[in-house]
Order: structure tokens, then C-alpha cells, then sequence
């Protein structure tokens, strides 16, 4: 059984004892435990199920390269699935529940799979996907959806807040073992400014666990008075808990600190996301050992060496009493060793190797530790955890010659560095063939702004396998990394003993020629459930490239994305295409290096800041009204005004009669406004506009359009001459920042000697539409101007001042009614509003919002950029061919217009519609056309574009494009409907209200 | 995550600060082009694994267009430069020539 040692234990406080919870089982462990070593502790050596087959899963490893033991952790507004017990520091009261498993951990269901598991092979997905497509709906889905899946989806909002940060420095230290403590030594010498990250809560990385002597003394001594050394130093930040999880372009960096994980709920951000700009970044990321592809090497109970090794040592746990260690390097003799010495049985080790002579091996036998060389494991027996092993001949195929029983397997196959950082923005690696993996080429780094090298990798992450190799390095790569910065650095390094170890040998199956059988039983990617079989099947169906067999066999694409399945799964593929390793190469390393939580990455960026809101000068005054808002890009903008009883649409029809009869309002405050001066202002707007605006006198106002130069209609408006020199162009509410940055454009990069200056003045200004029979009364009754019909003609403005308030009035109508719209300072908006609002009493006013704006400006026929256009209609398309100049050479838009297929006569054109019964066409509906296409589906003609009860007319109106446009006038159409079935609607013209315009000419 | 200069206010601008505007150097087809020009103009881009002449704006910051040479491999930023340019400068040119010497020129 795994469980607590009476002694020993470096990062354990045993004066703190700490209760939590597994699957509502409660357990105690000590102060400084990860959940992993708490849970090994307490003899919970099964923590899952598998994502496939459900099969029974144990702890693998001590790091985040952690595959299997997942858990949901927390509770309520606190629940986190998919959590790694293997980086979850324990904390009293903790409570975690395994994934995967239904009914429970012990008996599962969903292992039925297991025995299935010849129908579900590499690149069953796909196959399914492909054939039979019935199959996959009424059969695989519903199957596999009720038994896969990782943790469950937090059902509650999160209680814990979080924080980003930005910080730079001119050298970043990833990694806080003896490489980058040893970096930061040198680095921060030199007078650079240093960060040191660490993803645990403590400093040394697994050196005093490698038992290494640094300086003569023990690495924990030599840990702990650098540690010091450096925190004194100003220069240098020392950051524990916080990972690094991205590399990007020209020296940014993401990483993760985790503030408060273990202590929840104590105030402070559960997690910081640090921002860094580092002018040069130094991984010291060290290695992760990979796993040995034996059958059954999935079972409770068999570990990677090195965290068998981390738990005796670090926590005082041993994972068994009797541990089988099967290696095929040097290195895992030291977890034999720390084994013996903690007082635990070691019955074997099983060496592939046939010459077995390193000074590691032989301190083992001296411990009369028994060694068997050039032998394997045919198969470990057990189902929720280890019984015992069967020893083979590693160069056979599996005959087994013995069985020895054991509670636990250490298995080594070698070390990969952490190459993730190094490569996430395009360093290369090269194939170590010494040590059979990948580390980085030096000669091709990831390169900043400056075309120099960005990253320096050091220690174990650069292929230095040993504390001595390590230290030198770190101190080598250091020096280098600030002299490019220009800081001067000595490369000195802390000496180390050398421990001499023998040359490992890649083993990637165990045993060599082992069958089809215990192939399937050899697992490559633990939480994908991916076997050595099934990468065979996937290159023996052509899948060559390692990138598609990934997809096709899904290696590597889990949570902890193939930290250890990877090398060996392309170690397989290569030997199946019959191709070196470095010839198949790695699947591409991308951010973030482990999981980062998602509420890290939104920050703050959450409820009333999760984007800034705009208001305009009225809305205290909406609100107070409650108005019911909608959203124009981050404008709020009320949509009606409902009233004691009255839903939405009945709100709705009775402002537009309102306004149609009497006095309506409308905060058109949002409306765009850029001022456009110089003595090349009018050139430069008849470049711009469809129409000529340079002739517009001043005083008046012209309505145009803008198009983008493929000739598509991009936003309209109405253009006001203020003197000779001025103009002001009303946008769209949501184009005035779009269409500002249009004109600076071509201001800036292609007209750049034109003498033109423009100014977005939106929010300097509040405005106000004044609409209906009694508009001219009210104004008057506010006095101060003359707003006559002689004094003041449609599509003029005007200065002057109204009810004492300075105001500018254009008289424009997007309603079809008698209307002025009025601009105010912003500061002034809010009390005009109320002034109209009261002085507007005894004449019916009433505000209105933009539903029935839109009702009105579609009764008209009038278009609405985003309704009517869509990025592909040309103004004719639209029959504004009026609004567009034919004596202009050259306005923005005119040469795209002249494409030949813009003419053609098949094109769908603006049309108004009235169903035929009175109803109202369905939003979104398509004109139907006879026969069906080359997919079969049925032919259109044409599609609704506004479609609306109008209630002045009390029937359905639609505005919508149709093949033929206003030449189908009189014709039945038919548009379909949500519920099947269609609409039949008569084509009109799209003018229903007021067609000669008596209304407005007032 | 770039860092380009601006070459108006000199502030070194982080990429969230910058909204990108694409190919620099087009020339503008206007009406009475060829389909071939005015093709060319509109939809043919450049899409080197290499130098690129870009244009960015400085949104966020000063408001002010400019034109970048950068590699878009190694993300090397060979120089920024204004926008009212009709052509890369002289010295930019010769430095980036001397960096690629397979570089065939920005057009």
C-alpha cells in the first residue's frame, strides 16, 4: 500500500495537520503536501477513470505533466474541474471528487469500453464521422457522450476575482531550480533587471531530491543561501507559484501566478496574470521523464522513477512497499536507491540495457539491490492497482520468466527538456542522440525585433543533463543573454560533484518484439487513451506526417498536450514509416504550457467592465424613465419607452402614432459628427461621397453616401456646409468611429498633401430630434429663433439659441414628419431634453426610442446601412442612383462600381413588399424561386431586408431585395417561413407613407 | 504581440496599440483601369515569408498612420517610417538589402 513514512519529508511540516476530502471520504495530510502526496498518503492510489475506456487510473507523475489525476475541486461558486492534484497545494478543508466515472471511482460502467476497445481504434472518429452519417447520430453520439468527458462545467459564477499585471525587465528567468537560480546569479550581477519565476511554491527544483552536491555542501543549503543572495539584490524579483505559459512575439511573456489557491477565500485575486516584456528570456525549464511503453503500464501503482523519487523524498510517501524499478538509464537507480534508504523493498530492477556498469548501478547492487540486465517487463498484473510484474527478455518478444509480486513499478525510458517555451515562438530543435531526444539548436533560436536571439535556454532544458553541466550552462547562457543587452557578466558557476552516468539506450517498446496483444495494452497518451497499436494502425493507414496522426489518433491533444506521450508516440511512428526520428519531427508546441485558467485571461474584463459603455448626456433621464435599452456598437440607446401595462411592441406602436400626431423626441445624441475643414475640405469630401458636397452651399444640407472602393455602400448621412471652408458629416451611431479613421486614412497615406483637417466632435455634442404636426410649436414656444418655414426651408440649418440654450438646427427628417434636429453642447443635453420634454407637454411630446424610429424611416422607403446593406450592395442596388454623381472622374467606390458583373440585370434590387393577408413577413425570410440548386436545395430570388407591423398603416411593410427590383412591381412573390410554408406578398414601392412628401414640406 | 516605433511620437507602441492596415505601397487604380490594374489593387497581396513593407496605425496613441519593414519569419523590424512616403528611405532600403542580400526590393 502507498502511505505516509514515520519520518523524512523536506517540504512536509508535520506540526500541521490538514483534513480535506476525496469523493466525500475525509483524509488528512500535513502542511506543504500537494493533493497528490496527500491522496498517495492516504492510500488512494486509484484517482480516475480513463477518457475511452474508463479504465482505472492512477498517479503517474509529481508535475504538471501530470495525465490522469484530474479532479473537480471546490464546491458551488468555487468548483473547478480538470484540476492537476500533482501542482494543488493542500489546504484545510480542501474537497476534491474524481472525473469520469459513473456510478462511482470503484465500479464504473462506462469500462465496458475496455473490453470494446477493438471497436474503438485510432481514427474512429473520423471514420465514424465519414460513414455511415445515421450511425454516428442515432448511435456513436448519444454513447459516447454519455461516457467520455473530463470534469463537469461550473454551474455557478465565480466568487474569486483576478488580476493582470504588466511588468518588464530586461532578462526573464524561467525556472527557479539550480539553472535558474544560477542564471539569475550572473544575470543580476551585471546590473540587469532580473525576474526569476518559479511554478511551485519553492525554489531548487529537484536537485536536493537528486541528492546533488553544489559548492561542497548539499543543494539545499547552497538553494537557500542563493535564494537570499538574490532576493537581497534590488535588481532582481523573485516570483514563486507563478508559471510561465506563453512565449510571443518580441519578448512577451504570459504567466500565471497562483495567488491565492491555497487559501481561498482570504481576499486577495485567486490568480495573477503577469504580462512581461523582457528584453531577453532564459528558460530554465529543466526536463520531464518519459514513461516506458510496456503492457499495463496504465495500472494503479506504476509511476515515472523521478516522482516516485519526489514523493519518498520531498513528502515522506512511498507509493509501495515494494517497488519494481524498470529503467533504461542510470538516473531511476537513484529512486532504488532513495527507496532502500527510506527503508522500503526494492525486489528488483529491471534494466533493458545488457552492459550495466555506471557508479549509480553499482551503489544500488552494494545495497543488494537485485539488478537484471537486458530484461523487461512482458506485462504488469493487476486491474485497480499493481500485484506484480513479469519479467522478459527485452530483446524477445515477451516470453515471460518470472513474476514478481510488487504494489508499485518506478519505470524510466529517459529525460525530454522542456523545449515548450523555447519553441512557442519558432526555435528549432535538434535530436540529441546521446540522450535520444529533443533539445534546442542553438543555431536557430526564436529571434527578436532586433534579429538576435530571444531566448537562452539553460540546464536540463538545453540538453546539460547533470547538476555540474547544468550550472556551468546557466551561468554560460546568462553571460550571454545580458552581454546582447549590452550589461557586462562574468560566466562564473557554483561547482557541482559529478556523479558519472553510464548512456542511457531508447527503449520504445518493451519488450522489442512484442505482439499485437500486449501492444494494446501499451498506453502512449494516458488521458486519451492512446495506444502504441493505435499509432501503428494510423501509419500503416497512411498517415504520415505527425501532425495528421495526432489528429487521426488524437496523441497528445489532451490537457496536459503529450508532455509524456508525445516523444514516444513519434518514436513509434518513425519506426512504423521506417524513418529516423528527427526525419518525422514534433507536433508543433503552442501556448499556453499548461492549462491557464480562463478567468485569469479575462482579468477584470467582467459584469459592469467587461467593455467600456457609452451614455449619452440623456441617459440618467432614460433611465429614470425606464426605457428599455439595446445595444448600437457600445452605445445604449433606448429601444422604446414602455408605460404602466404596455409591452414592448405596444410601447413601440404607440410612440409612432404619437410622433406621427402629435410630438415625438428622440436622443439622436449617438448620431456621428465629424467636422471636415481646410482648403481642401470640399475636394476631399467629393473623393469621399457618392454625390458632390464641395457645391453645397453653405447653409444647407445634402444627404450621401460612402462607399468603400470595391464600390460597396459603407455609410450614409447628411452633410451640413458650416462655412466655406467647414463641412460637418452626420454618420451612422456606429460608424462615426469607423468612418473618422476611413478619412484619416486617406488623408494620411494617400492624399497626405491635401490641406485637410478632421475632427470627431460625436460626443461634443448632444442632439435632439424634434418630430410631428406640433414640432414647429414647440420651438416656437421656446423662442429665441426663427424656425418658420420661410426662415428655415427642409434640408437647411441654423445658429441661434432656443429657450436661452445655444443650439444649431438642422432641419432633416428621417421620419418623413415635420422635424428639426437640434445640437447642443454636451453639458447642456440633459437640460434641453427636460426643457422640450416640458415646454413640449401641452403639445402631446413624447420621446420615442429606435424601434420606432426604425418603423418610420421603413414606411418612408428610407434605408438603413446594416439592414439594407450587408458589405455587398452598390447604391443601385438600392435605387440611390440618384445620390451618386455622373460628371465626377473619380470619387472612392467608382472604379469597383464599374465591374461589368455589377451591372447585370439578374442582380436582386430594393423593392417594398405587402403580404397579401396583412401579415408581417418573417425577419430573415428568403423569396422563393422555382426548382432547386446543384445541392438540391431550393432556388431564391430574393430576401427580406426591414420588415415591420406598421402601425399608421395597421399592416405588414417590408423593404427587401428582389431579382428585378422596382420592374416586379405589381407581381406575387413568396417568402418562406420559419414553420415551413410560405408568405405570398404583392412587390410595391417602397415609399408606403406620404409618397409626394406633403408631410415634412410644412 | 509586436513592438513597433512610431515614427511621429517615438513611442516604442505595444501591438495592442496599433491596428494594422495591411500592405503598404499599393498603388491606387482609380476609374477608367484596366481589370488587370485595378485587380492587382484590390484583392493581389503580397504574402512573403520574408520582408514585408506593412502599414500600421497608431490608434491608441498619437493617431498617426505609418509604414513598417519587418521580416514576417524571424519578426525581425528592420525601421518604421511616416506614412507620407513614396517609397521606403534610401538607408532603410540598403540596411535591409545588407541583412537579406537575396532581398529583390519592396515592389
Amino acid at each position: 500500500m502507498s502511505t505516509r513514512l514515520n519520518k523524512g519529508g523536506r517540504l512536509i511540516d508535520r506540526s500541521t495537520a490538514q483534513e480535506f476530502s476525496f469523493n466525500g471520504k475525509r483524509m488528512r495530510g500535513f502542511g506543504g503536501d500537494t493533493l497528490a502526496s496527500a491522496l498517495l498518503a492516504n492510500d488512494q492510489v486509484l484517482v480516475g477513470r480513463s477518457f475511452k475506456y474508463h479504465r482505472p487510473r492512477g498517479i503517474v507523475a509529481a508535475g504538471p505533466e501530470e495525465p490522469n489525476a484530474l479532479v473537480n475541486l471546490g464546491r458551488g461558486a468555487r468548483f473547478e474541474p480538470n484540476q492537476r492534484v500533482t501542482t494543488t497545494e493542500l489546504f484545510a478543508g480542501l474537497e476534491a471528487e474524481s472525473q469520469n466515472h459513473w456510478p462511482s471511482l470503484e465500479f464504473d460502467v462506462g469500462v465496458i469500453n475496455n473490453t470494446l476497445s477493438r471497436f474503438l481504434p485510432g481514427g474512429f472518429y473520423y471514420k465514424t464521422f465519414m460513414w455511415p452519417r445515421a450511425a454516428w447520430k442515432h448511435l456513436f453520439e448519444p454513447i459516447i457522450r454519455a461516457s467520455a468527458g473530463l470534469g463537469k462545467a461550473p454551474k455557478e459564477r465565480d466568487a474569486d476575482r483576478y488580476e493582470q499585471v504588466y511588468a518588464f525587465c530586461d532578462v526573464l528567468i524561467v525556472g527557479g531550480g539550480i539553472a535558474g537560480l544560477q542564471a539569475a546569479l550572473v544575470a543580476g550581477a551585471s546590473g540587469a533587471r532580473v525576474t526569476v519565476l518559479e511554478q511551485t511554491a519553492h525554489w531548487g527544483g529537484r536537485a536536493p531530491v537528486d541528492g546533488d552536491m553544489i559548492e561542497g555542501t548539499p543543494a539545499d543549503a547552497w538553494i537557500a543561501a542563493t535564494v537570499a543572495a538574490l532576493s537581497a539584490m534590488p535588481n532582481v524579483t523573485m516570483r514563486a507559484r507563478c508559471m510561465a505559459a506563453g512565449v510571443y512575439d518580441h519578448g512577451y511573456v504570459l504567466a500565471e501566478e497562483k495567488v491565492a489557491d491555497h487559501t481561498p477565500g482570504d481576499g486577495r485575486p485567486k490568480h495573477r496574470l503577469w504580462r512581461y516584456r523582457a528584453g531577453r528570456i532564459i528558460t530554465a525549464t529543466g526536463a520531464i521523464e518519459r514513461p516506458l511503453s510496456f503492457a499495463g503500464n496504465d495500472i494503479p501503482g506504476v509511476m515515472l522513477a523521478a516522482s516516485v523519487r519526489d514523493y519518498v523524498v520531498n513528502f515522506a510517501v512511498s507509493p509501495g512497499d515494494r517497488t519494481v524499478v524498470v529503467t533504461n538509464n542510470d538516473d531511476a537507480y537513484r529512486t532504488a536507491i532513495a527507496l532502500k534508504e527510506a527503508g522500503l523493498a526494492v525486489p528488483c530492477i529491471v534494466d533493458a540495457r545488457t552492459q550495466v556498469t555506471g557508479a549509480l548501478p553499482e551503489r544500488a547492487r552494494a545495497l543488494g539491490i537485485r539488478v537484471e540486465t537486458g530484461r523487461g517487463i512482458a506485462k504488469v498484473k493487476g486491474g485497480k492497482r499493481v500485484t506484480g510484474v513479469a519479467l522478459c527478455v527485452q530483446a524477445g518478444e515477451g516470453a515471460v520468466l518470472e513474476e514478481i509480486a510488487c504494489d508499485a513499478v518506478a519505470m524510466s525510458g529517459g529525460w525530454s527538456p522542456v523545449v515548450h517555451l523555447w519553441s512557442h515562438c519558432g526555435g528549432k530543435l535538434t535530436w540529441d542522440r546521446q540522450h535520444a531526444h529533443f533539445r534546442p539548436d542553438a543555431a536557430r533560436p526564436p529571434t527578436n525585433q532586433d534579429g538576435a536571439a530571444m531566448v537562452y535556454p539553460v540546464g536540463n532544458a538545453n540538453g546539460a543533463m547533470t547538476a555540474a553541466q547544468a550550472l556551468a550552462d546557466a551561468a554560460n547562457g546568462a553571460a550571454a543573454a545580458v552581454a546582447a543587452l549590452g550589461f557586462k557578466a562574468e560566466a562564473v558557476a557554483a561547482s557541482a560533484a559529478e556523479v558519472v552516468e553510464a548512456a542511457m539506450e531508447p527503449v520504445w517498446i518493451m519488450p522489442q518484439g512484442a505482439g499485437v496483444k500486449l501492444k494494446a495494452k501499451m498506453w502512449l497518451d494516458y488521458q486519451n487513451d492512446v495506444k502504441v497499436s493505435d499509432v501503428q494502425l494510423a501509419a500503416r493507414e497512411g498517415y504520415e506526417s505527425v501532425e495528421h496522426t495526432k489528429r487521426y489518433t488524437t496523441l497528445g491533444m489532451a490537457t496536459d498536450q503529450g508532455k509524456l506521450s508525445n516523444i514516444n508516440g513519434l518514436a513509434i511512428l518513425a519506426d512504423a514509416l521506417n524513418e529516423e526520428i528527427p526525419r518525422v519531427g514534433t507536433t508543433t508546441f503552442r501556448p499556453p504550457y499548461a492549462p491557464v485558467t480562463l478567468g485569469a485571461l479575462a482579468g477584470e474584463s467582467r459584469g459592469d467592465i467587461f467593455q467600456p459603455l457609452r451614455r449619452t448626456p440623456m441617459h440618467g433621464w432614460h433611465e429614470a424613465e425606464q426605457a428599455y435599452f439595446e445595444p448600437v456598437g457600445l452605445w445604449r440607446r433606448p429601444y422604446c419607452y414602455p408605460r404602466a401595462g404596455e409591452n414592448h411592441e405596444q410601447a413601440v406602436h404607440r410612440e409612432v402614432l404619437n410622433t406621427r400626431n402629435a410630438l415625438g423626441l428622440l436622443d439622436a445624441s449617438t448620431l456621428g459628427k465629424i467636422i471636415v475643414k481646410g482648403p481642401d475640405a470640399g475636394r476631399f469630401l467629393d473623393m469621399l461621397y457618392t454625390g458632390v458636397m464641395s457645391s453645397l452651399p453653405v447653409g444647407k444640407c445634402r444627404y450621401g453616401l460612402m462607399c468603400n472602393e470595391q464600390g460597396f455602400l459603407s455609410d450614409d448621412g447628411v452633410v451640413a456646409r458650416i462655412d466655406e471652408d467647414t463641412w460637418l458629416c452626420h454618420t451612422t451611431s456606429g460608424g462615426a468611429d469607423r468612418i473618422h479613421a476611413w478619412m484619416e486614412d486617406w488623408l494620411q497615406c494617400e492624399w497626405w498633401d491635401w490641406q485637410v483637417y478632421t475632427a470627431n466632435v460625436t460626443e461634443q455634442l448632444a442632439q435632439v430630434a424634434v418630430v410631428g404636426p406640433n414640432a414647429r410649436k414647440v420651438l416656437e414656444k421656446l423662442g429665441g429663433m426663427d424656425v418658420s418655414k420661410e426662415a428655415m426651408p427642409f434640408m437647411t440649418w441654423a445658429d441661434g439659441t432656443l429657450g436661452g440654450f445655444p443650439v444649431r438646427v438642422y432641419r432633416i427628417s428621417f421620419s418623413g414628419e415635420l422635424s428639426y434636429e437640434i445640437a447642443v453642447p454636451a453639458s447642456m443635453g440633459a437640460a434641453f431634453w427636460a426643457a422640450l420634454h416640458k415646454a413640449g407637454a401641452e403639445f402631446g411630446a413624447m420621446p420615442y426610442g429606435t424601434e420606432a424610429l426604425h418603423i418610420m424611416r421603413a414606411e418612408k422607403g428610407f434605408i438603413m446601412i446594416g439592414d439594407e446593406t450587408d458589405g455587398t450592395i452598390i447604391p443601385q442596388d438600392l435605387n440611390l442612383g440618384w445620390a451618386i454623381s455622373k460628371k465626377k472622374a473619380d470619387y472612392l467606390g467608382k472604379r469597383g462600381q464599374e465591374r461589368t458583373y455589377l451591372a447585370s440585370p439578374d442582380r436582386w434590387k430594393l423593392a417594398g413588399f405587402e403580404t397579401l393577408d396583412g401579415s408581417v413577413v418573417p425577419d430573415g425570410s428568403y423569396i422563393v424561386a422555382p426548382g432547386t440548386n446543384a445541392n438540391g436545395q431550393g432556388n431564391t430570388q430574393g430576401r427580406v431586408t426591414s420588415t415591420y407591423y406598421s402601425p399608421t398603416l395597421k399592416k405588414g411593410i417590408a423593404m427587401g431585395l428582389v431579382r428585378g427590383g422596382l420592374d416586379r412591381i405589381g407581381d406575387v412573390v413568396e417568402f418562406n417561413t420559419v414553420t415551413g410554408g410560405t408568405v405570398k406578398a404583392k412587390v410595391v414601392d417602397p415609399v408606403f407613407y406620404d409618397k409626394d412628401g406633403e408631410k415634412p414640406n410644412v | 504581440m509586436l513592438i513597433l516605433e512610431c515614427p511621429y511620437c517615438g513611442v516604442k507602441a505595444e501591438e495592442t496599440e496599433l491596428s494594422p492596415g495591411y500592405e503598404a505601397h499599393l498603388k491606387r487604380f482609380g476609374p477608367g483601369s484596366s481589370d488587370e490594374d485595378f485587380e492587382a489593387y484590390m484583392f493581389a497581396r503580397k504574402n512573403p515569408k520574408g520582408v514585408h513593407f506593412e502599414r500600421w496605425r497608431h490608434v491608441y496613441g498619437c493617431g498617426k498612420w505609418f509604414l513598417a519593414a519587418r521580416d514576417t519569419n524571424t519578426l525581425e523590424v528592420f525601421g518604421t517610417y511616416p506614412a507620407q512616403s513614396s517609397e521606403p528611405p534610401a538607408e532603410l532600403q540598403a540596411k535591409i538589402k545588407a541583412k537579406r542580400p537575396d532581398w529583390k526590393g519592396y515592389k
